[in-house]
């Protein structure tokens, strides 16, 4: 018996080796990940400071219920009034604005629903909408949905039908799954740039104020959860939002152009 | 088709380059595989040969419940998983979700019903003579278990080998309780989902065809074993 023990014993330290450094656990958005940011971010941090950082990348939505329920130090997520409520609700401390790019609405190359000519966001869809053209959604609760569906309520629409396709996926799956249909669908610019050469879908609608989107950092309250890595979750904010940390946010560039505009630094 | 026949070319390229992201994938993948597969053998052995060797009350519902468990689809170990290693749930201040550890447990009910009934089918269509032949000759308890399993040592790596082919290719246990954390618990079934959904089709067909090598290499290492016994 206590053989068998000790070999479980053994296991455990083969499959989870205890690493000196200190681990901070970041729940994310598919969209930074996807863009290739972090890996951009992350690794002068992690030398600084030996620390390691293990990215979770999902929807806004479920990074928010990852912090609420203390299993990850720190978010950085693009919700601002679920941020918000999340920091009021008591689950989060120390929000910081990191940087922000903007949602466009891509569409075939030949725009089918003439999205071009629209006047603003909620034009835009109200063209998708009326003409029942194929619009691929993120379905996931993400920062991304989250605005998609605002804007839809702008618009005064209630989205259904066969033309309206929730697909419950990260952006870069949804981009590739509007590309194979040539849908319609609203994505951040970041992810948009890092895809560019991957997809056959052009930018049908840009500029309007309503599609800004900002990224913001906020650690998980220690109060609420003593045992997560507060320390951890602030110096990884104080390093998003330091002068190296928002240098490497504006020199990140996929296919020529930056893909995010720091905020933190003025 | 020039795009499919330029993916294989990356990821051969990969592969032979010895693209170190790779191969870090590949090893997660196997070690993670390999320990469950391993715990599974620790705990399904022992039920699979109570089941075929004891008489008891409610064997066949255990029986039952092992065949259900085997059709059980991976996301649904992973959802209930989740739930005990979630910080609020009981497991909770351990810390073990999202990494290496979590998805072992999520694999591990996985495997273990997959070796306890293989071991369970072919003990009991083994000669329980044996058992009475070691006893006969003065064996313990103990030992005449161990005579027993040497006799069943081919088909029973056969069970272990289907319980490490169950966990090596499923995505769901991997991603829910894994997280699918790059250079921590990234295997290579969530990094093919994650490439995918980026678009690099070269950097996930290469896993691909990394996770058919260790698939085919398991299968002939066992077929190769039961054809050497069968000669001897």
């Amino acid at each position: 018996m206590k053989k068998v023990f000790f070999l479980v014993l053994l296991c455990c330290l083969i499959v989870n080796p205890v690493f000196g450094t200190d681990v901070i656990k970041l729940a994310t958005t598919t969209s930074t990940d996807n863009s290739g940011l972090l890996k951009a971010l992350f690794p002068a941090f992690e030398k600084k400071y030996d620390v390691r950082v293990d990215v979770i990348a999902v929807g806004t939505g479920k990074a928010i219920k990852l912090g609420e329920n203390g299993d990850v130090d720190v978010i950085l997520v693009h919700a601002r009034d679920a941020e918000d409520k999340f920091v009021a609700d008591g689950f989060g401390v120390n929000r910081r604005d990191v940087m922000f790019n903007d949602f466009v609405i891509l569409g075939p190359k030949n725009d089918p629903a003439k999205v071009k000519s629209a006047k603003n966001a909620a034009d835009a869809l109200k063209k998708i909408a009326s003409s029942q053209f194929t619009f691929i959604s993120r379905g996931d609760d993400s920062g991304t949905d989250k605005k998609e569906k605002a804007l839809w309520k702008a618009a005064g629409i209630a989205p259904a039908g066969k033309w309206y396709n929730a697909v419950g996926q990260g952006m870069g799956a949804t981009l590739q799954i509007a590309n194979e249909k040539q849908g319609y669908t609203l994505a951040d610019r970041g992810t948009y740039l890092a895809y560019l050469n991957k997809i056959d879908l052009a930018v049908v609608f840009e500029g309007d104020q309503a599609m800004f989107n900002p990224y913001g950092v906020i650690a998980v309250n220690p109060a609420l959860y003593p045992d997560s890595n507060y320390l951890g979750a602030m110096q990884l904010i104080g390093w998003v939002t330091s002068v190296p940390g928002q240098k490497i946010i504006k020199d990140f560039q996929i296919n020529g152009k930056p893909l995010f505009i720091p905020s933190a630094v003025k | 088709m020039n795009y499919i026949g330029q993916s294989v070319t990356k990821a051969f390229e990969l592969i032979l380059g010895f693209d170190p992201d790779i191969y870090f994938i590949v090893w997660t993948s196997v070690r993670i595989a390999a320990t469950s597969a391993f715990l599974a053998t620790l705990a399904g052995v022992p039920l699979g040969l109570l089941l075929a060797l004891k008489k008891f009350k409610g064997k066949r519902v255990v029986s039952a419940i092992l065949n259900t468990l085997m059709a059980v689809p991976t996301v649904v170990i992973g959802i209930l998983v989740y739930s005990f290693l979630t910080h609020q749930a009981p497991l909770g201040s351990m810390g073990l979700l999202f990494t290496p550890t979590a998805i072992v447990i999520g694999q591990f009910f996985l495997a273990f019903p997959i070796v306890a009934a293989m071991v369970f089918s072919v003990a009991q269509g083994k000669d329980k003579k044996i058992l009475k032949t070691a006893y006969g000759l003065g064996a313990t308890p103990f030992g005449a278990i161990k005579s027993f399993i040497w006799e069943i040592k081919i088909p029973l790596l056969a069970a272990i080998m289907a319980g490490f082919g169950r966990v090596i290719g499923e995505v769901g246990v991997a991603m829910m309780l894994g997280g699918n954390i790059y250079r921590y618990t990234r295997t290579m079934t969530t990094a093919i989902a994650l490439e995918t959904s980026k678009g690099e089709f070269a950097l996930g067909l290469a896993l691909g065809f990394i996770l058919l090598i260790v698939a085919l290499g398991v299968n002939s290492t066992v077929s190769y074993i039961n054809y050497r016994s069968e000669k001897a």
